[in-house]
């Protein structure tokens, strides 16, 4: 139960984050991607107080043997960059670029009542589903 | 290049409370906030453990009715793609990054943040690729 608390609320800082930060806005994303027009380097300083706090912590939280509330951290171990890191960062990129949505903020930006923001949604969770599909057609 | 609605302060104070969240959600669960994999994980073949992954995304869809009840500006908000390309980009968004293992919070934030080579890599793609297409979009097809 703690564990379900705990995750709630992480998403609630996260979610408030992102709305504070501008990032729940496309066109402020756009803008910050769009670094040959008129350019707002908002983004940047998002990236840089996320990584100030997580990068400092960081080592401090690696130091325990284990998470308060979990039996075990469950951190990523491959450090190889394969193709599939590759390309899936590649779509990923474009999807980005043509909607300056990433998931995230699609996620915190559902309460504001634009339906462009439910097709992106529902398009994401699409693409979501048909990995897990082909990843079983694969097998 | 001429630098136009920078919000610095906002900006830096959100990208605290995000990089926060995410070291909160690492030091009590033990887990990497990373919201397309949290998310994926809630879809089928869905994994075991979904109740965490289903509050920290209803957490996230809380903080934007948060913003607005406490008076969060959105006139600002402005979704410039149609309909078509609202349907393109998220498929692209939702396939692309399960297939790359995380988006901008897991490879951006948590990866980076744990200096992870992976996770380095894949933010200079998706951040290249995505300036790419803002460039065609608005500068080449749009003339």
């Amino acid at each position: 139960m703690a564990r379900i608390v705990a995750a709630l609320a992480c998403g609630l800082i996260f979610g408030v984050g992102l709305a504070i930060s501008g990032m729940v806005n496309p066109a402020k994303v756009l803008g910050f991607l769009d670094f040959t027009g008129r350019w707002d380097p908002s983004l940047a300083l998002v990236m840089a107080g996320g990584l100030v706090v997580y990068t400092l912590a960081f080592p401090l939280v690696r130091r325990k043997a284990k998470p308060l509330l979990a039996d075990a951290f469950q951190l990523p171990s491959r450090r190889d960059i394969d193709p599939r890191l590759v390309v899936g960062a590649a779509l990923f990129g474009v999807g980005w670029g043509l909607a300056g949505f990433c998931p995230g903020p699609a996620l915190t930006a559902l309460p504001f009542g634009f339906h462009k923001v439910y097709i992106f949604v529902g398009a994401m969770i699409a693409g979501s589903l048909a990995f897990g599909l082909w990843e079983r057609f694969r097998k | 290049m001429e630098i136009v609605n920078f919000t610095p302060i906002p900006a830096f104070v959100g990208g605290l409370l995000i990089g926060l969240s995410s070291i909160l959600l690492l030091g009590l669960n033990g887990r990497i906030a990373g919201v397309s994999g949290i998310l994926g994980g809630l879809l089928p073949p869905a994994d075991s453990d979904t109740t965490w992954r289903l509050a920290f995304i209803l957490g996230l869809v809380l903080g934007g009715e948060f913003f607005v009840m406490w008076g969060g500006d959105l006139r600002a908000v402005l979704i410039e793609a149609n309909t078509p390309t609202l349907i393109a980009a998220g498929l692209l968004v939702g396939f692309g990054t399960r297939l790359g293992s995380g988006c901008t919070s897991g490879h951006g934030i948590c990866g980076i943040g744990r200096l992870s080579p992976r996770s380095i890599v894949a933010t200079v793609i998706f951040v290249a690729v995505a300036a790419v297409t803002v460039f065609v979009v608005r500068h080449v097809i749009g003339g």
